[in-house]
């Protein structure tokens, strides 16, 4: 690839000279800047970001510039670009600049506004839920790929038993067992360390001890296992089921949609680290002497993090198609508040007469999950050597 | 061959029994209980309340309330909370008016995506793949109730038919042909829904996986000893790269009992989706589990299915 580009900077007239060292970051960009879906991806999301921003200013406070949840019943369903009707309104309840952007709603609140304040909901939802699961997703993958080899032996599993039952049967009410299994797990955890620490050949006296060193599974497999059964869930009807259940609130579908979508992450982490374990540079830094923190975080996790970025940038998009779903079934966020699913979730019963609601609402939400999708596809050319070169 | 398919059935044996213990404790560790569902109505007294409690088990601890629970659910005696009807009977029921989208969205998929994916992977960077590309994205990108709600508009404005339910309501009585017609009508728009998504995604898969190939060497080997493109493309190429679709038909199983919750609700469908949405509403836990212990079961079949379809397809693969 070097050589094509002197090639071709040759070629152009740079005759003798060699093209500058250029660092990973502005190769970067001049593939960026080549991919012009993926830079409108950037840019369509660089702007949300300001819009979520602004409106987060704009709507919150006690005297707003721009009031989502003004109620002015004799301006309902007014369309958009309308003036609003000064005479009849009270002066705090004049929308911004005297016109109804987006038109208003059944209730003659102000869609633009709405809008706005609904921007920020789908901007937090979007970072937090990939957040957390991007988090989940790094720290098991990378115990699996790094640590996959180490096997859990029986008195761990012992101990794990234990103390998991104390929750379980304060759970189920049964107070005396959970005191009982949290009395017993503590000296019993020192007692089965010193036993099946001595005993590292079999004999006769201490068979029961080395009956504790036997290898149940690896710690890969563990993880694995744990991918596995979350895989087998029916994503969304899991997401509803527990949204539904728990009380209404922005921060409870964060951590649900969070907790649901750390799977691919951590299999994409997994895969990298056991790939780069076995690299050269990651012996050398084993040799010497650096901490295993040094040699994940510093070393091996910024040559994983390609596909993570990929899959996170995503991950953001269908976190926003989620949570739009969500509201639009009338979970989530509690009325007041405005989100984009809610707006159009209200408006479905106007489609024929103020298609606005409808329409304003979903067109937004189809720009800003696009502009993700592309974004995060553009990403994985960039970041795929093969394509590279063939382009 | 035969020690892997006992291998991965205990596996999968496992997979499920910690399945059922998760969602298990999900729905009976959430705040709330169905015996709480209605605090307002002045015919819940306490002590109905305590019989309710002891009638659905939800006074006993939870190690016993598993136990009962799956004992019922296996020898098929498990009812809903809601109407005390037997949960498979009601599935089933569901099942059967959500089999038809099902049906025509995969086929409408499978379909689609095939001629579109390999057509934009041959002429790569032409205006069809351009155009192919674009709409994909859009398709993935779009919400799926704005969707519905645009080709509700179009539809009812543009062809005057009816869209919302699975039939008119009073057309019972009407002739044969027009009730077939008016079936087939309310059977478009929500079939057409489900399959936009996997048309696009699929559409996409098969392309990277089709241009993967084309750059092989054995491509370029056909190519260079004069083969026609037909002939390279659909003999040599197609066939390798078909390969992982084979190992999806077991992954569309799962389909089968998901039904969206979102397109049966804004179609009002009586279907598996809104089922489920029904019953979480109405906290009956028994259809609820019921659901997810059927649906993680055809994951795990469908996981199965594809393993032993890919090595039955690609003798290069031994497991």
């Amino acid at each position: 690839m070097a050589e094509t580009q002197t090639n071709q900077l040759s070629a152009t007239g740079d005759s003798a000279l060699l093209p500058p060292p250029r660092s990973p970051r502005s190769e970067f960009w001049a593939l960026l800047r080549k991919n012009r879906l993926a830079l409108s991806g950037l840019i369509v999301f660089g702007l949300f970001f300001l819009v979520a921003l602004i409106g987060l200013i704009l709507t919150t406070g006690v005297d707003p510039v721009v009031d989502p949840s003004t109620v002015r019943l004799q301006e309902k369903l007014r369309s958009p670009l309308s003036k609003a009707n000064i005479s009849s309104l009270r002066p705090e309840e004049i929308p911004f600049m005297g016109v109804y952007l987006l038109g208003t709603d059944d209730l003659g609140r102000d869609v633009f506004a709405r809008m706005l304040q609904g921007a920020w909901v789908s901007l937090t939802v979007g970072f937090v839920a990939v957040g957390i699961s991007v988090f989940i997703g790094i720290i098991l993958g990378g115990i699996a790929g790094y640590y996959g080899k180490l096997h859990i032996r029986l008195d761990n599993l012992l101990f794990f038993g234990l103390l998991a039952a104390v929750p379980l049967a304060t759970l189920s009410g049964n107070i005396p067992a959970a005191v009982l299994a949290f009395i017993l797990a503590l000296p019993l955890i020192g007692w089965l360390r010193r036993q099946s620490d001595q005993a590292t050949v079999p004999s006769p006296r201490n068979q029961f001890a080395y009956l504790l060193r036997t290898r149940v599974f690896s710690v890969d497999t563990l993880i694995m296992r744990m991918v596995d059964i979350m895989l087998c869930f029916p994503t969304f009807f899991l997401i509803l089921t527990v949204v539904a259940l728990l009380p209404a609130s922005l921060y409870n579908i964060m951590i649900v949609i969070g907790l649901t979508s750390w799977m691919g992450t951590t299999r994409f982490v997994r895969a990298e680290f056991l790939s780069l374990r076995e690299q050269d540079f990651v012996a050398a830094a084993r040799v010497l002497g650096l901490s295993d923190a040094r040699i994940i975080f510093r070393h091996m996790m910024p040559n994983a993090i390609a596909p993570v970025l990929v899959s996170a940038t995503l991950g953001i998009a269908s976190a926003i198609l989620t949570e739009a779903g969500l509201s639009f079934l009338g979970f989530g966020v509690p009325p007041p508040h405005a989100t984009w699913g809610n707006i159009l979730s209200d408006g479905k019963a106007f489609i024929f007469d103020a298609p606005w609601l409808t329409f304003a609402p979903g067109i937004v939400i189809l720009i800003v999950v696009l502009a993700f999708n592309l974004f995060g596809e553009g990403l994985r050319d960039i970041f795929n050597p093969k394509l590279r070169e063939r382009n | 061959m035969l020690s892997f398919i006992g291998r991965s059935l205990v596996q999968k044996l496992i997979t499920l029994f910690f399945v059922a213990v998760v969602s298990f404790l999900i729905i009976h560790l959430a705040p709330g209980e169905p015996s709480e569902i209605d605090p307002l109505n002045p015919k819940f007294t306490p002590e109905i309340m305590e019989r309710m409690r002891q009638e659905l088990n939800l006074d006993k601890p939870y190690h016993i309330q598993f136990y009962l629970f799956y004992r019922d659910l296996f020898t098929g005696k498990t009812v809903s909370w809601k109407d005390q009807r037997p949960v498979m009977a009601k599935i089933w029921e569901r099942f059967l008016n959500s089999l038809p989208l099902f049906i025509i969205g995969t086929l409408l998929t499978w379909t689609f995506s095939f001629p579109l994916g390999i057509g934009s992977a041959i002429n790569r960077g032409s205006p069809l793949d351009k155009s192919t590309t674009f709409f994909a994205y859009m398709l993935i990108s779009i919400p799926g109730f704005f969707f519905a709600y645009i080709l509700i508009i179009l539809f009812v404005n543009w062809l005057h038919v009816p869209v919302i339910g699975m039939e008119t309501f009073g057309f019972s009585n009407a002739p044969p042909l027009f009730q077939i017609m008016d079936r087939t009508w309310h059977t478009v728009l929500p079939s057409i829904l489900g399959a936009t998504a996997g048309i696009a995604v699929l559409s996409r898969y098969v392309r990277s996986q089709m241009l993967e190939i084309i750059n092989q060497d054995y491509v370029r080997t056909a190519r260079a000893k004069g083969l026609p493109t037909e002939t390279v493309y659909y003999r040599h190429a197609l066939r390798n790269a078909l390969l992982p679709f084979v190992t999806m038909f077991g992954l569309i199983l799962p389909g089968l009992i998901g039904g969206s919750v979102i397109i049966e609700s804004i179609f009002a469908w009586p279907g598996m989706g809104r089922m489920a949405y029904e019953a979480i509403l109405a906290r009956d836990y028994p259809v609820i589990l019921t659901v997810n212990f059927i649906s993680a079961v055809l994951v795990l079949v469908g996981t199965f299915i594809s393993d032993i379809l890919y090595m039955v397809v690609d003798p290069r693969i031994k497991l």
